[in-house]
């Protein structure tokens, strides 16, 4: 344990040393910063468009995080052979990969609360310059802690991108890690149309592959409740309960079968 | 008690793309590495000495036969507490200064703060890091790198340190750090197993080494044993000889070479079938005085190309 959370700090301290990181974080909080200069174009939509851009950013940038650091946590220290030096200290395998994991899930974690605070920042301030019977006719106030729930399952999401790219980068290159990584992704995002596919095909065995495949792969759909929160409309929390239960339980198989396949590995 | 054991170690890798097919890298390794000596794994490229110390690391999985390290399995994690590894052209983390990698290894064998600001600042004292300590690494050059992979690899006070080439990439100052190093660390009770193709290293640090080519261990022992009775001939330094009787002693065959020194010394070299004291009792009786008598002996260099070159044939 003492092993993993060693590693996972150093993730973190990696991270935080990377020059990418802050391009990112910086981009993602000039993005929400700028709706604000967005949704002065568009009459009375203005808290609206805020809370849209913010969120799809915070989701975007983390989901290129998790992609474009998840895929190298374990490929760039077995190309580079730092693995070499580490695995001969006192550290099981599995201890390494968890702790790869852990690190990177603390550096989202940081990330997109910085993000979060930033788009909180922004809506005050939009708060502010609105008169009162204005903001009564939102749907919603301006800095809606309900939005927080949306947040948290995009944390989750990023928490799954982030196990499937670790995944891919115990046996992969970086290159097909992202593509496979990404595609996952794209797919689970519109999962729902596999479960609807019998419904427009011929064919009963391809209708029942696609039913098979939304079952088993990732429905990141299910993640996204930023149009709900956006209009204020209810997310119930058992719903989120459910989708959070649905990720932890994915992203333990994926770490499961990560180790499986690390332990295996001989690095030549 | 033996530091490292292994019985019929082997290791396959599967090469080709479409057709694959087995490559055997380690042939049934069978090697005995006593306690608290400095034992030298020698061979030319590719001769299977990586492959073995990733074995013995647990870096690869054996295909067959076992490993054991200071009576524990090889993949015991507990035992590489007291283990240190040196890889061959190590390469670690470039955002990290070589004083935040030590700590960080001396955090892995649960080392406190202080006593991880201590233990790192004391090694890279000792393999010659100076301020450049406080650089991150992607500054250092592979010399410098070379050094904090020693150091890396003493963080535990180990019990046995296992070296890939460890002097490779070090100019000829450091390599005699190093030599140095490794002498102390075997006058302190740790055993040091190197791999090397770097012979004048093992003959001079060495009190084992174990030959391996294509694999598979040709022979292994104490290099003292392995050269002693391995004698050439004799070297003999005279003084006052005469050039009748340098002749003479040619004429009948019993001196190789002769090469004049200065003045009226000479160094003969005799071969092994001449005894040296019936030619030296031959010389003096022509007015020669005896400067020095020295068995030549085998070097490690002519050995080994000598178990190498039988194992190619």
């Amino acid at each position: 344990m003492r092993a993993l959370v060693i590693v996972a700090v150093n993730v973190f301290r990696e991270a935080v040393r990377d020059r990418v990181l802050y391009i990112l974080v910086a981009f993602a909080v000039l993005l929400i910063s700028v709706s604000f200069l967005l949704g002065q174009l568009t009459a009375g939509q203005d808290v609206k468009i805020i809370k849209d851009l913010g969120l799809a950013a915070i989701a975007t940038f983390g989901l290129l995080i998790a992609v474009f650091i998840g895929i190298g946590l374990v490929w760039k220290e077995v190309e580079r052979k730092s693995i070499y030096s580490l695995l001969s200290k006192p550290i099981r395998r599995y201890e390494f990969i968890l702790g790869k994991y852990a690190g990177l899930a603390l550096t989202l974690f940081v990330n997109v609360a910085v993000m979060t605070l930033a788009f909180y920042a922004v809506l005050a301030f939009l708060n502010t310059r609105f008169p009162a019977p204005m903001r009564a006719a939102w749907p919603a106030p301006a800095t809606d802690p309900g939005m927080l729930l949306a947040i948290a399952l995009i944390f989750v999401e990023l928490l799954l991108v982030t196990a499937i790219a670790l995944f891919f980068s115990t046996f992969s290159g970086p290159f097909l890690s992202a593509a496979l990584t990404l595609g996952l992704w794209v797919i689970g995002s519109f999962n729902a149309d596999l479960r609807n596919f019998e419904a427009v095909l011929q064919s009963p065995a391809a209708g029942w592959i696609a039913r098979g495949l939304y079952y088993v792969l990732p429905n990141f759909a299910a993640f996204d409740v930023k149009a709900q929160v956006v209009h204020a409309l209810p997310v119930p929390p058992a719903y989120v309960l459910t989708t959070a239960v649905y990720g932890v339980v994915y992203i333990a198989l994926l770490l499961t079968a990560s180790v499986l396949v690390f332990d295996r590995r001989d690095f030549k | 008690m033996s530091a490292i054991r292994t019985e019929a170690l082997t290791k396959h890798f599967s090469v080709g793309f479409w057709r694959r097919r087995p490559y055997v890298a380690l042939d049934a390794l069978t090697l005995d590495v006593p306690d608290g000596e400095v034992f030298g794994f020698l061979g030319p490229n590719g001769a299977g000495k990586t492959t073995t110390l990733k074995l013995l690391m647990q870096l690869i999985h054996p295909t067959s036969g076992r490993a054991e390290i200071l009576g524990r399995p090889a993949g015991d994690v507990g035992v590489r507490r007291r283990v240190g590894y040196l890889p061959e052209h190590p390469y670690f983390y470039d955002y990290l200064t070589a004083e935040e990698l030590l700590e960080y290894f001396a955090a892995l064998f649960g080392y406190a703060g202080a006593e991880r600001r201590r233990r790192a600042s004391s090694l890279l004292d000792e393999v010659g890091i100076g301020a450049e300590r406080r650089f991150q690494l992607r500054k250092f050059s592979k010399g410098m790198i070379q050094r904090v992979g020693i150091a890396q690899a003493l963080v535990n006070e180990p019990d046995l340190v296992v070296f890939d080439e460890p002097m490779s990439g070090l100019d000829p100052v450091g390599r005699r750090e190093i030599r140095e190093m490794i002498l102390r660390l075997r006058d302190r009770g740790c055993t040091v197993f190197f791999s090397s193709h770097v012979l004048s290293d093992a003959e001079a640090l060495c009190n084992r080494v174990a030959i391996l080519a294509g694999g598979r261990l040709v022979t292994s022992g104490s290099l003292a044993d392995m050269l002693a009775f391995q004698l050439r001939g004799w070297e003999l330094v005279v003084t006052g000889l005469t050039t009748e009787a340098l002749e003479h002693a040619r004429g009948l065959g019993r001196i190789t070479k002769a090469t004049l020194l200065g003045g009226d010394r000479y160094a003969l070299e005799l071969p092994l079938s001449t005894p040296p004291d019936r030619i030296l009792a031959d010389l003096t009786a022509h007015g020669a005085q005896l400067g020095s008598l020295n068995p030549v002996r085998e070097t490690l260099e002519d050995f080994f190309m000598r178990q190498v070159a039988a194992v190619k044939r």
